[in-house]
């Protein structure tokens, strides 16, 4: 039989956000557009499928603010001049996904401090890739699933072809410029483990399983300059019955701040009220990842039921500490004495789980500052926390045009998206950034590869 | 996270999942008033089922839609909730009905009436006598305004919303805007994804065209009935009398209408629906349908000899097509003002 070889003036590798700014962008220009997306139909999009929302300058939250709230999240681990380029451009992208039939809405219940930030996608990150996709479809840009690039063909810095698998039959592919939007390597734990050792065996992935990292690394072994520190993601503390993949937001759980966290050995490790649960919930999945065994177990009473947003499995609920302790599968004296411990360490104060409260702990280690109140209406509530990783910040590093920086220039290789965030975003995290820059690079990498193709 | 069989419990099972991700909050008034709740009993899935106008938006948007382990499918499992609802509020109970049984049933009432009276071209009433007519009509009417009150309070008490929150003029008049504009199945201005994913507004006007037309033809009814009462004015009307241009404009609303959605549900995704309704379905919108072609078949024909037989065969079918609304589709407008109501009711209260 012989091979399938799909010619084409751009080739997007992977079909979220990013990948399809670019793909749209590129078709803009009138260069033909393929776009390789590795996972089916129904996952198509990445980890965009799971977003909600794009951080967005407006006039309420100027170019400034947004500036320093990205300086303070990264500690200055960020390229100054590719974060402004992605801040300004932020408003001109949104309005440009409108014309393409992407719809926005009020910010959703529970999430109201992001309203003067962030711009919500109606539907969430699905409708969003649903209203790119069919854009692409109606012009005529070709988008082929189960995708997934297995090679690149390299000749003097510029890509020339690539190998796949097409529903697992193997095809060439040929562009006049490559934009690589393929995501980190979150999904791939064979290259966790390298990283992280074995407690990477006991993390969660959040999104799809298909960001298995493989074009980062073809292009990393090709040569182009990475950024970031392979052992940085993003991992929040979450549910730990979630599934391995893919469980996405319904998995989260914001009751942290409201009660005591214990490792397996029913020992309090961190302070649980440092600060306001959105400037901390991302800190969560490393404080669990480094406990024995990468587990940790919530403990509220039933004071805070119902202060939080619901999640999606029920509590481990119990008459005692002790019989929670029991079902959790916890030391019960251990436990029992460290809630008695934390009980007896809370001083009165007026609690208001919305702000920094007055309520915290005096004389014991670790201390609760903010929301500590005796642990002692029953019944109690348990909640198994893990690890849940987001993505990862090793990438490749661009420059403003989004080309792949080690070849000098005028490569016809761009990465948009996850794969390149790591240029802006080297640590922590502001909510609705990743889809920011996916979008902005996107855009830009699409209008430089259609340039590079000769359009 | 396992799917289970029992449409309630599915049900709760996936308000759990919608109530922690919300993603679909914009779209409808299901998601919001789902917000409102964090356990989910078998009354508010009733509720929840019949404030759902089956657009399917939140399945197509859905992270979690099947293939996904969480197997997501709101539309449908509320589909199935909303079925039995339909069975549970009727009174007295009832067994689904097919056209063909709703059609022979009327056209025998209507034989059964016909009067020995020869049938000159027409003079309808030389068929069947005007007194006979109204009084079989009022019977039937009666009939049906009863069980659908029955059915509304049946809802309405399952709820656990008092009496007086149906007298708050501004909550009515919120629920009556949201029914009569099918606000639900607008989706912001663009269209619900129905038949399929892409959005249409096709849903919306077909139904408008439905919905309108038989309130036309109702209005042709009580003003041709106001006229023969009050100004001895007998039917046949002239072809420009308000009753026929109302009944003329309904009729053909009431043909287009149906036939649209007829036409829409044979090419919609079946992921979402719930297949063992099709035929309450069908035989509602074949009901509309024949009560139109048979009324303007009758308006074109009623100087003819063929009036004789049109007129028996149009009010059988109005007969049949009233005799079987409280056990067809008709009643969803009953509950699904109902649940407008109560979404309307609990919104005034959220934003107090």
């Amino acid at each position: 039989m012989e091979q399938q070889i799909i010619e084409t003036d751009v080739a997007v590798v992977g079909g979220g956000n990013a990948g399809l700014c670019a793909a749209l962008t590129a078709r803009e220009s009138g260069a033909s557009v393929t776009v390789l997306e590795c996972a089916p139909v129904e996952y198509r999009g990445g980890n965009s499928r799971h977003t909600r929302n794009l951080r967005c300058m407006t006039d309420a939250y100027t170019e400034s603010e947004y500036f320093d709230d990205l300086q303070r999240v990264t500690e200055g681990q960020t390229t100054d001049a590719l974060a402004a380029l992605v801040i300004r451009d932020s408003l001109r992208t949104t309005k440009w996904m409108k014309a393409y039939g992407v719809r926005f809405q009020p910010p959703l219940g529970g999430t109201l401090h992001l309203g003067r930030t962030n711009a919500f996608f109606l539907g969430g990150g699905k409708a969003l890739m649903n209203a790119y996709y069919a854009a692409a479809q109606n012009r005529g840009i070709r988008i082929l699933y189960n995708a997934e690039v297995t090679d690149l063909h390299l000749d003097d810095g510029k890509f020339k072809s690539g190998r796949i698998l097409v529903n697992g039959q193997p095809a060439e592919f040929r562009a006049k410029a490559l934009v690589a939007a393929a995501g980190g390597f979150e999904a791939n734990l064979e290259w966790l483990e390298q990283v992280w050792g074995e407690a990477a065996r006991n993390f969660i992935v959040r999104g799809t399983p298909y960001n298995k990292g493989t074009v980062l690394k073809l292009l990393l072994d090709h040569g182009v300059e990475s950024v970031g520190d392979p052992r940085q993601c993003h991992a929040v503390a979450i549910d730990g019955r979630a599934p391995k993949f893919d469980g996405g937001i319904v998995t989260r759980l914001d009751c942290v701040p409201l009660g005591i966290v214990v490792n397996k050995q029913g020992d309090r490790f961190y302070d649980e009220g440092e600060d306001l649960w959105p400037k901390r919930y991302a800190i969560w999945g490393r404080l669990v990842a480094q406990q024995p065994d990468q587990i940790a177990y919530s403990i509220i009473d039933s004071k805070v039921m119902g202060r939080f947003m619901p999640s999606v499995f029920p509590p481990i609920r119990s008459a005692t500490v002790q019989e929670l302790a029991a079902a959790l599968g916890l030391p019960v004296q251990k436990l029992e004495a460290t809630v008695c411990k934390f009980n007896q360490a809370v001083r009165p104060g007026s609690f208001d789980h919305q702000i920094l409260d007055d309520c915290r702990t005096d004389g014991i280690s670790p201390r609760k500052s903010h929301w500590a109140q005796a642990i002692d209406r029953p019944p109690f509530y348990g909640y198994p926390l893990r690890p849940g990783i987001t993505f990862t910040y090793l990438g490749v590093k661009v420059n403003e045009r989004a080309e792949v920086q080690g070849f000098g220039s005028g490569t016809n290789i761009f990465a948009a998206g996850e794969i390149m965030a790591g240029n802006i975003l080297g640590k922590g995290y502001l909510a609705g950034l990743g889809m920011t820059i996916g979008a902005v690079f996107g855009r830009i990498a699409g209008r430089e590869a259609a340039r590079a193709a000769g359009y | 996270m396992q799917q289970v069989t029992d449409p309630i419990a599915e049900g709760e099972r996936l308000m759990v999942i919608c109530n922690a991700c919300r993603y679909c909050e914009g779209y409808c008034a299901v998601f919001p008033a789902m917000e409102r709740r964090l356990t989910f009993s078998e009354a508010d899935m009733n509720y929840l089922a019949n404030l759902c106008h089956n657009c399917a938006e939140c399945y197509y948007a859905c992270q979690y839609a099947p293939p996904h382990e969480f197997a997501v499918n709101v539309p449908k499992v509320l589909a199935e909730i909303r079925a039995r609802s339909y069975r549970k509020y009727a009174w007295p109970r009832f067994r689904d009905v097919s056209t063909w049984w709703a059609v022979a049933v009327g056209v025998v009432v209507a034989a059964l009436l016909a009067g020995t009276r020869s049938a000159a071209a027409a003079n309808f009433y030389a068929v069947i006598s005007h007194e006979v007519m109204v009084g079989a009509f009022a019977v039937v009417f009666g009939f049906v305004i009863l069980v659908h009150a029955a059915g509304f309070l049946r809802f309405w008490r399952e709820s656990g919303q008092s009496a007086a929150g149906l007298l708050q003029p501004a909550v009515l008049l919120a629920a009556a805007h949201d029914a009569l504009s099918l606000k639900n199945l607008d989706s912001n201005g663009v269209g619900c994804t129905y038949p399929d994913q892409h959005h249409s507004q096709a849903r919306r006007w077909f139904h408008h065209l439905t919905f309108y037309g038989f309130l036309l033809c109702t209005a042709s009814t009580a003003v041709a009935a106001a006229y023969h009462s009050f100004f001895g004015w007998q039917a046949p009307h002239a072809y420009f009398s308000v009753p026929v241009v109302l009944g003329t404009l309904g009729g053909i609303g009431l043909l287009i209408g149906p036939v649209g959605l007829y036409w829409l549900k044979r090419h919609r995704d079946t992921a979402i629906v719930d297949i063992k309704q099709d035929m309450l379905d069908v035989s509602f919108i074949a009901l509309l349908f024949l009560t139109s072609l048979s009324g303007l078949l009758l308006l074109v024909m009623r100087e003819t000899h063929a009036m004789a037989g049109l007129l028996r065969i149009h009010l059988g079918v109005v007969l049949g097509l009233f005799l079987t609304l409280p056990y067809g589709k008709f009643v969803h407008g009953i509950y699904r003002s109902a649940a407008l109501v109560r979404s309307a009711l609990e919104a005034s209260r959220s934003q107090h």
